[in-house]
């Protein structure tokens, strides 16, 4: 069977290539610390060794739209193109393609449809920066395969928090039964308190510290339960607009397991939203 | 009330480079003639098999014209098509680096929870 060598959650924050990659006056302050807390989380990826990497993230309304729109969603094809002129016109993201691991794909796709989640699928997926940000800070060389998974946390009705805690129990289940010798780490990306489009956003720090400072507590310490006694759909409308991304986060809890501590945990406090970066390396998985 | 047009309109304006430049310069125009020949598009469909029903109403049509983001923000339209879009627009005309960003944020100071519902 596939082996779990790594699960990773993270924050996605579009101006990192931007950032990172400036030179001379261009290059704003924060971006030296930023680079070196990016490669330290790298490291860990890095140090697991993995063949292939199941990406979690979201649309932003790029190829899903109101007229058909999923809620899980699981890309099965040979390629991803991805990034989109939007995303290189506001971030300067470059456009970048992607393996797929078909036979994942196809087997979260059986699988999960049987464990109970009606899943969608693509054949022809062009993915966004929910997915190529994570590749551009953990894994720049771009040499893996991927399965991407897509979640609504964005239109709603959007399923709720403890659904996408299953998916992400489910997620784990199927990497570990897949009939492969390959070593897969689960990356996926959330956010904290985050406002877009409100009279919040793009304040000195993310909207609400506070419950950033739970969130990262929460997660560190693999502590679903409490996670799940305070959030709701409802509740994440008061940390920012757009907090439901946090969700994916939560999804990521469920990959790595109740009670189940972080191996790595780090934040930075920027501008518009606070970065966190988390790492789990499950039972054996350490090269 | 048609959150959902009023996403639409800002949906198939933003990803498109031409027409992003079309409603900075020519809104109401825009608005007008999106209205009269894309507003029914179903998208993937050709035209023979386009919708019958969709219209803007006429504070939405108004608000679309203006520019009035804040009155975007106030009938539910989705936050972040707005914020994408009027970035691509408007950032531009900004000396500091998220100039336009801060006002937008600072114009919509007035809202407080619970926001308008963005639900479609």
């Amino acid at each position: 069977m596939a082996e779990l060598v790594a699960v990773i959650a993270s924050t996605v924050h579009p101006f990192y290539y931007r950032a990172s990659t400036a030179t001379g006056e261009d290059r704003p302050p924060f971006a030296d610390e930023w680079v070196r807390k990016v490669e330290a989380f790298r490291e860990t990826l890095t140090r697991a060794n993995p063949d292939v990497l199941v990406m979690v993230g979201s649309d932003h309304f790029h190829q899903l739209w109101l007229d058909n729109m999923p809620q899980f969603l699981v890309g099965k094809a040979p390629f991803y193109d991805a990034n989109w002129y939007n995303e290189e016109r506001e971030f300067g993201l470059p456009r970048m393609v992607f393996k797929g691991q078909e036979d994942l794909s196809s087997y979260i796709l059986r699988e999960g449809l049987d464990a109970g989640f009606d899943l969608a699928f693509s054949n022809e997926l062009r993915i966004d920066h929910s997915i190529t940000c994570p590749i551009i800070t953990l894994r720049p060389q771009n040499d893996l395969p991927i399965v991407p998974v897509y979640t609504n946390i964005f239109a709603p009705p959007l399923p709720q928090p403890k659904r996408f805690v299953e998916l992400g129990r489910t997620i784990r289940q199927l990497v570990e039964s897949w009939p492969s010798d390959k070593r897969v780490a689960v990356i996926g990306t959330g956010h904290l308190s985050l406002e877009l489009g409100g009279p919040r956003q793009f304040g000195p720090h993310g909207p609400d510290p506070e419950f950033d400072a739970k969130a990262v507590e929460w997660i560190a310490g693999g502590d679903i339960e409490g996670c799940l006694s305070e959030v709701t759909l409802d509740s994440l409308h008061k940390p920012g607009n757009a907090t439901h991304g946090f969700m994916d986060f939560m999804l990521m809890m469920g990959v790595a397991g109740e009670g189940e501590k972080a191996d790595y945990v780090d934040t930075y406090d920027l501008f518009h939203t606070m970065e966190a970066y988390f790492t789990w390396y499950p039972r054996g998985g350490r090269s | 009330m048609s959150k959902y047009l009023l996403n639409k309109f800002l949906f198939t304006v933003d990803r498109d480079p031409e027409l992003v430049e079309r409603y900075r310069e020519d809104p109401r125009g825009t608005v007008e003639w999106w209205e009269s020949t894309q507003a029914n598009l179903i998208l993937n469909c050709h035209g023979g098999e386009a919708s019958t029903w969709l219209r803007f109403e006429d504070a939405e049509r108004e608000a679309l014209a203006a520019h009035d983001y804040v009155k975007l923000f106030e009938m539910g339209a989705h936050p972040f098509l707005t914020l994408t879009l009027f970035i691509a627009m408007f950032e531009r005309d900004y000396e500091e680096p998220l100039g336009f960003q801060k006002e937008y944020a600072r114009k919509l100071a007035h809202m407080s929870l619970p926001y308008p519902d963005i639900a479609t």
